[in-house]
């Protein structure tokens, strides 16, 4: 760390001078005052650096922290692991870049893990975007590291369609009447990975990434609640997680809930498929959770100091 | 001039200053995209995929002549952008001002637009106007259309007017014609929800809330599972009693409520932690585009080395 220090003598600097008027306020009203009035915008500035400076110092040593998987993370990578070769997998990527910083990692870890197993993958979006994140997956995983993997044989991206709920409605019964073409414009028909597949319920799989709505929830109040030999695995954002827990097992077999499941999640699966020095891009979830601390002891001693100062004032009378 | 003033121009001026310095004097510099052009094997058809600052810098070293890896003008003009309108978006957090107004109003109208495109070619010509003539819309826009998709369905004829019915609400007169279609969607829509929400929500978490309190595992007793359904069953029927108000909120009633209320504050906590892991991921990967593909500062996922 000091050797980082002395580096980086620069980034010290920047760092110490940004924050050098509030430590004037400190000394000129005292730390009391100070924190009674303060600027909001001095708390933007400390959770800027509480989230740039990890990032920096990752991404410059490549170091990142240890993860335990917890029984959620592990029970969705069991029922991945549970599928054999040939199986056929709906991808479902409901999400599109406002929260790919929380999804992208699981994406990525899925397809891996997918990809790795020789699962028949078959790729859709509910959200306008979808259809250009599923691209970035597979350029970076797919093509990237498993080319021989063949486009249309292995996996297919159908593409997205509006509708919502509307389109897991129609295709969990019929495919074909929603998705005449994939996202290339070719023929179903002329895939050969897509004869015999009239519907989702021939999938031994799906697993849903999931950014709003529609989502984790609509897949299972419309494919797995009303089709329960149908499995759905999903990854969603910190926001839709507490929402999701009470489906959790019958109705949603595992959930990586925000950038902490994708860690432990991809952690899990480099473990098992990414060999001794993994490519980095497989541990871009791990990379995160080092801001997350830093940024999270922050809040916390935030959340401290401002009850500490009520407390104060409550036990003075100031609020009476 | 203000001080405040001052203080923020010499601070843009300086960092204008370090930017061009970055990118024009150091090496590697900063802020470049690079892309690989990749013919077929026929010759007819050219691809442009990405290509890295590695990779670029690996086919220079092999072949210095070379213009297969090569740096994209128009790739590095977006990634500037994006950096700009990070930027941008960020200055909000000091106060409201003109580029913020700019990037704000710049990401609604180019969201608009592209809903608009992909809708229309995603959806209205392969769902509706395939099905309705799809050897047009085949010699048209999709030539991959064949097979029994292909088949003509002239049911899609109810959508197609039920859907001009509705644009009808944009004309001088006669706008009452677009409250027909909006009545079937609105009703199509309750029902398809009250019966989801019945299905997968309320009758399902009733059904899921019926746990043995006595767990039995292979015979033995399993005291941390039935702990769990205890705490279920019990947070279930306490956060229930917090909203029963038939009766008064006092003694058996009054302290079940209170642990209801107790249940529900944790289950609020948790959600607002979720929310601010949530936010801070958002955050670090804005922070980790501006460090890593703009500034060229770090490299986590190796682009730009060479071995």
């Amino acid at each position: 760390m000091t050797s980082f220090l002395i580096d980086q003598w620069w980034l010290v600097v920047v760092v110490v001078g940004s924050v050098v008027p509030l430590a004037r306020e400190f000394a000129a009203h005292g730390i009391e005052e100070t924190l009674r009035s303060l600027d909001r915008r001095w708390i933007f500035v400390l959770m800027f650096w509480a989230v740039l400076l990890p990032i920096y110092y990752i991404g410059v040593t490549g170091q990142t922290f240890p993860e335990v998987p917890s029984l959620l993370a592990r029970a969705t990578f069991d029922e991945i692991e549970r599928l054999r070769e040939g199986d056929a997998v709906l991808m479902a990527f409901d999400y599109d870049p406002p929260t790919e910083g929380e999804l992208g990692p699981m994406a990525t870890a899925f397809t891996k893990h997918a990809a790795a197993k020789k699962l028949k993958m078959y790729f859709m979006a509910l959200v306008p975007v979808g259809p250009q994140m599923i691209d970035n997956t597979i350029d970076k995983v797919i093509k990237a590291d498993y080319p021989t993997l063949v486009y249309g044989q292995d996996y297919v991206n159908l593409g997205y369609k509006s509708g919502n709920e509307g389109v897991i409605k129609v295709v969990v019964t019929n495919l074909r009447e929603l998705y005449t073409t994939d996202a290339r414009g070719t023929a179903l028909r002329d895939l050969p990975m897509m004869r015999g597949i009239d519907n989702i319920q021939q999938m031994k799989l799906i697993i849903n990434v999931s950014g709003a709505y529609p989502g984790t929830k609509e897949w299972v109040q419309y494919a797995t609640t009303p089709f329960p030999a149908l499995h759905l695995v999903a990854g969603c954002t910190g926001v839709q997680a507490p929402l999701l827990y009470p489906y959790i097992p019958s109705q949603l077999s595992g959930l990586l809930g925000a950038i902490k499941g994708a860690a432990e999640y991809e952690k899990l699966v480099v473990d098992k498929y990414a060999g001794p020095n993994p490519d980095p891009k497989y541990l871009e979830g791990l990379r995160r959770m080092g801001p997350q601390l830093v940024a999270h002891l922050l809040i916390i001693a935030l959340i401290v100091v401002a009850n500490v100062l009520q407390l104060r004032d409550r036990r003075r009378g100031a609020l009476r | 001039m203000k001080r405040q003033t001052l203080v923020w121009t010499l601070v843009m001026l300086l960092g204008g200053g370090a930017l061009i310095w970055r990118s024009a004097f150091t090496s590697p510099g900063m802020g470049r995209e690079y892309l690989r052009v990749v013919t077929s094997a026929d010759g007819r058809s050219t691809q442009y995929e990405s290509a890295t600052y590695g990779d670029f810098r690996r086919a220079v070293t092999a072949d210095p002549t070379q213009t297969a890896v090569r740096l994209s003008l128009s790739r590095t003009v977006g990634l500037w952008l994006a950096a700009f309108f990070t930027l941008a978006i960020f200055s909000f957090l000091y106060r409201d001002n003109p580029l913020y107004k700019v990037a704000e109003a710049m990401l609604i109208g180019v969201s608009a637009a592209y809903w608009m495109v992909v809708g229309f070619w995603e959806v209205i010509v392969p769902n509706l106007l395939g099905k309705l003539a799809p050897l047009m819309i085949k010699a048209w826009a999709m030539p991959g259309l064949s097979g029994p998709e292909a088949a003509r369905d002239l049911t899609y004829a109810v959508p197609f007017v039920l859907g001009i019915m509705l644009l009808w609400g944009l004309m001088p007169r006669g706008a009452w014609i677009s409250r027909w279609p909006l009545a079937f969607i609105i009703g199509t829509t309750a029902g398809l929800r009250l019966i989801a929400f019945l299905h997968g929500d309320f009758l399902a978490q009733i059904r899921n809330t019926i746990l043995p309190l006595a767990v039995l595992n292979q015979g033995a007793f399993d005291p941390w599972q039935s702990l769990r359904n205890v705490i279920i069953v019990g947070g279930v029927l306490c956060c229930l009693t917090y909203f029963f108000f038939s009766f008064e909120h006092k003694g058996i009633v009054g302290k079940a409520a209170r642990v209801g209320i107790w249940i529900l504050m944790i289950t609020f906590g948790a959600s607002f932690g979720y929310t601010v892991m949530g936010r801070i991921a958002l955050l670090a990967i804005r922070l980790e585009f501006l460090l890593d593909n703009w500034l060229w500062l770090i490299d986590p996922t190796r682009q730009r080395m060479l071995g």
